[in-house]
């Protein structure tokens, strides 16, 4: 979520989910929310027939929400600068800007409004595919009314331009003055469960807990001193995305992995695989014999969430708790016991007895978390960061009375096409995405019967008039190639995906679409263009 | 006076005198009641503490009105009303148990017994029954039934709308809870009450174009059901309600992080339920929360650490031989090529706990920032 970052100083969703019912405008873009977030998804259906809300979906895909839409936008894959950019241009035209809000919070305006000028109407119908007069109706929706809250997730910011997709929903939000105030902003729905938690502990290579930079002398010495450690690494590490190259090259010769499946999740994953065969000394800890533990010279099983205590924060940043309902299975420990464990053997003192007591060191240097004590969380029934002290009752929303970092950011941003378009070798565009019954790379979900019932098999979502000059049928097996790797799976017709698009989930080991994916990266926030690859689709 | 239905009463009542004030006073059982004006007889005696036998009403739905155990009596009109759906208006006079009310409710509940066996020992929900308790407290035997006894039907098996949930039409009392929820909350109408009087069925909806059913596999109906009519295919076998244990904790799957109760018999999670109160899911689940835990007893499940052998093949280990060897060769390899030849990758799935210890090892301990998880995927 670096683009967020960049412009507000965090890059969490702005606001709370209770309060995007109360919006008087909900856009949402690159999310199938029924299926990702559905019980966000009820709320926003119940906000639409309570007849105070209206409703605009940007995607590609004719998804569940576009039946309850007013507007309904559908742009091309990999074009949602173009269109946020549009949206702009018309509300500054109309003059529908919210002027006092841009002098007070922001800067950078007329640079903005400068870049701006070119995408007319007529200018985005022909980058977009979107009709002019839609891009002009919701531009004066959006403009007009008093509060409007943005939602987003992965579909757009899997893109080698994901970092530009944020920045440019942030640029909309502050020009309308969406920012701040209850029932608006910027609200990115994270798909993993303790995605929000990971990021704020400082599981990212240049920030602590709370993000505070590994390069600040003071979060340095907060850290030392609670950590009793002489010295702490000051220098911005690798991300995930940087490690696979690292590791063909002979950089990392030891990698920890903990829950995580990065041969299936990762793109362009015989890459993965390559380097993961090439690593020195690999150590994978899981509740499953992952396609990546596979690979690993020691594997620990660790626990799942109903053997543990702990926290999750949501994507709210609500913190709330976990509660052990089992012992853990087998020999296995909780994941904390093993990493206080190895910490210990490799000459560090570690002393936790509870994850209670890991908490409460976290509070100690993490200023956002300062406040939040687990007696709270039972009481509250969770907390959301940040909540400095311990009577500070927690911020359902940020930037009340300014950004964190002084004034907002209005960046200028302009148009580039995704990394590769169709041709004719590849000439449809594959996106790819989640589907509501299996979760991420599927280990767990797959695993019980009744979801795996409702989902057993990965499909293609194929358009109609695409399977007839294919020669497709209903439930056929079929070929998908990219320039990087071909998997085999079922297809299903359906009007869900535009001409010339096909889409796929990623849940499945048995067709691992990340064989096919493109790992061109995002240059700011290292998100692989997993949205967006060219294929060609053949009958088997 | 006319007292309307909630559901009937859209538009303010022009003709109420004292329409604009917020809250209104009527007694109930000779008790004064104040509540704010909307309000059913049947919130206004429940703030109270007044109980008021209720059976079709849940507190997640809007009433429904439709098994009539809530009567009371409101003086001036003969005919008793349902409390769950009428208005509580100021100056009304309610009582809530005389011997005519009592025997109203039990003709109720024996006509529902008369459908439904009081075969409990078998039910799974035996111990934990809004029909079983109510029997017991109007003193129903099978007997006191057979006046009613219609011939029952043997219902054939048939697919409900999700392969995931059968339901038992023998147990189904017809309150209409399944219905209301599926259509009102989750806004998709997936199912219907087909048929009239004891005959009437729950039965999917299809999607006119393709034959498929509407359902998303929520499992709400089956939360609200209070009979257990609805039921689980594919969990296994549940424990009896007084020995499971009930745990709350945070959803595994998504960001939104839904508060649920594993239920634990002996050690194992043998099913999910939630409180209609607790967190911003207010008792609600999605697919994954609600039927996504057998995963925790999987077969499958790593339960001993593995180390690879001479052969290249992964065999298991003991915990002391495993974690040496893991500090022995991360030692080694910080020594030969530095902290920055190490990394780690963290887990979006895990504990902040987790997550913060696991930093704090990659840099106090291999000294290193090469440390990251799958946030950007
Ligand atoms: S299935 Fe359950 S909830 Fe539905 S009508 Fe029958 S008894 Fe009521
Ligand atoms: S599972 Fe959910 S969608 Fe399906 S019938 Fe029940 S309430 Fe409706
Ligand atoms: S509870 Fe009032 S009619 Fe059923």
């Amino acid at each position: 979520m670096a683009g967020l970052a960049a412009v507000f100083g965090s890059g969490a969703m702005t606001n709370s989910i209770e309060d995007i019912e109360k919006a008087d405008v909900i856009l949402i873009t690159g999310t199938n929310t029924t299926e990702n977030h559905p019980i966000i998804a009820q709320g926003i259906k119940r906000a639409v027939e309570r007849g105070n809300t209206r409703l605009v979906v940007v995607d590609p895909r004719r998804i569940d929400l576009v039946n309850q839409a007013n507007y309904w936008l559908r742009q091309r894959p990999g074009t949602d600068v173009a269109w946020i950019n549009g949206l702009m241009h018309w509300i500054i035209k109309k003059n529908l800007h919210d002027k006092e809000f841009i002098a007070q919070r922001c800067e950078g305006f007329e640079r903005l409004a400068q870049e701006v000028e070119k995408y007319t109407p007529e200018y985005c119908e022909s980058v977009t595919g979107i009709p002019s007069e839609d891009i002009k109706s919701v531009a004066e929706l959006i403009g007009s009314a008093e509060r409007t809250s943005f939602l987003y997730a992965m579909g757009i910011t899997q893109h080698v331009t994901g970092t530009d997709n944020v920045k440019s929903i942030a640029n909309l939000a502050m020009i309308t003055g969406n920012v701040g105030r209850y029932a608006t902003g910027v609200n990115p729905l994270r798909g993993q469960n303790n995605v929000q938690g990971a990021c704020d502990m400082g599981a990212l290579p240049n920030v602590f807990t709370g993000y505070q930079p590994v390069t600040d002398p003071d979060a340095q010495k907060r850290c030392r001193d609670v950590w009793g450690a002489e010295t702490l690494p000051d220098k911005t590490g690798m991300t995930l995305t940087q490690m696979t190259p690292a590791i063909l090259k002979g950089k990392i010769k030891g990698m920890y992995i903990m829950g995580e499946n990065p041969v299936i999740s990762d793109p362009n994953s015989s890459h993965v695989e390559e380097a993961l065969e090439k690593i020195g000394f690999l150590v994978v800890q899981d509740i499953f014999l992952t396609e990546t533990a596979r690979f690993a010279d020691v594997v620990l099983p660790g626990t799942t969430w109903a053997e543990k205590d702990g926290t999750f924060t949501n994507t709210e940043r609500r913190v709330q708790l976990v509660r052990a309902a089992i012992d853990p299975v087998g020999h296995s420990f909780p994941d904390w016991r093993i990493l206080q464990r190895i910490a210990q053997l490799m000459g560090t003192p570690m002393d936790f007895s509870s994850p209670e007591q890991i908490f409460n060191e976290i509070r100690r240097v993490t200023p956002i978390y300062a406040g939040i004590t687990y007696a709270r969380i039972e009481k509250e029934g969770g907390i959301q960061w940040p909540c400095p002290d311990i009577d500070h009752p927690g911020t359902p929303y940020l930037h009340k009375d300014g950004f964190k970092i002084g004034k907002g950011i209005l960046t200028p941003i302009s148009y580039k096409p995704p990394a590769e378009i169709p041709d004719k070798g590849y000439p449809l565009l594959l996106t790819t995405g989640r589907m509501q019954f299996h979760y991420h790379t599927g280990t767990m979900s797959r695993r019980c019967k009744s979801l795996n019932t409702l989902a057993p098999s990965p499909l293609l979502d194929v358009h109609p008039e695409d399977a007839k000059a294919l020669g497709l049928m209903e439930g056929d097996m079929a070929r998908v190639l990219s320039r990087r790797g071909e998997i085999e799976t079922r297809v299903h017709i359906t009007k869900t995906v535009n001409r010339g698009e096909v889409f796929t989930t990623f849940h499945f080991s048995e067709s691992p679409v990340n064989r096919l994916t493109n790992d061109a990266l995002d240059p700011v926030a290292q998100i692989p263009e997993y949205k967006v690859c060219a294929v060609r689709v053949e009958k088997i | 006076m006319i007292y309307m239905s909630k559901a009937a009463k859209t538009e303010k009542n022009p003709n109420q005198s004292n329409g604009t004030e917020k809250e209104i006073s009527l007694s109930i059982d000779d008790q004064d009641v104040i509540v704010s004006r909307g309000s059913t007889i049947l919130d206004a005696a429940r703030k109270k503490g007044i109980r008021i036998p209720t059976l079709c009403y849940h507190p997640a739905l809007p009433p429904i009105g439709s098994c009539r155990l809530c009567v009371v009596e409101i003086e001036g009109i003969d005919r008793p009303a349902t409390a769950c759906n009428t208005e509580a208006l100021e100056g009304m006079r309610v009582t809530t148990r005389s011997e005519r009310l009592f025997n109203l409710r039990r003709e109720v509940i024996k006509m529902i017994l008369a459908h439904h066996p009081l075969n409990c020992s078998p039910c799974p929900i035996n111990g934990e029954c809004e029909l079983q308790d109510l029997a017991y407290e109007y003193d129903i035997s099978e007997m006191d039934s057979d006046e009613y006894r219609i011939q029952i039907e043997e219902f054939p098996w048939k697919p409900f709308s999700t392969p995931i949930l059968d339901y038992h039409p023998r147990r189904c009392i017809l309150c209409g809870r399944c219905v209301k929820i599926c259509s009102d909350i989750r806004g998709l109408g997936a199912i219907t009450m087909d048929g009239a009087g004891a005959k009437a069925l729950i039965k999917p909806v299809m999607a006119d174009d393709d034959a498929a059913s509407l359902c998303i596999s929520c499992g709400e109906c089956m939360r609200v059901c209070p009979v257990n009519a609805i039921e689980e295919r594919m969990g296994g076998i549940k424990g009896k309600p007084w020995e499971t244990k009930k745990v709350q904790t945070t959803c595994t799957y998504c960001g939104v992080g839904c508060q649920l109760d594993l239920n634990v018999v002996n050690n194992r999670v043998v099913g999910v339920t939630t409180r209609d109160e607790a967190g911003v899911n207010k008792g609600r689940l999605c697919s994954k929360g609600r039927f996504g835990y057998t995963f925790i007893h999987s077969e499958d499940r790593l339960i001993r650490p593995l180390i690879r052998n001479e052969k290249g093949g992964l065999e298991e280990t003991t915990w002391t031989q495993a974690m040496t060897h893991i500090a022995r060769e991360f030692r080694r390899t910080k020594k030969e090529y530095g902290p920055d030849s190490l990394a780690g990758l963290s887990s979006a799935r895990c504990t902040n706990e987790e997550n913060y210890l696991f930093q704090r090892l990659i840099r106090q301990v291999f000294g290193t920032n090469n440390v990251d998880h799958c946030a950007r995927l």
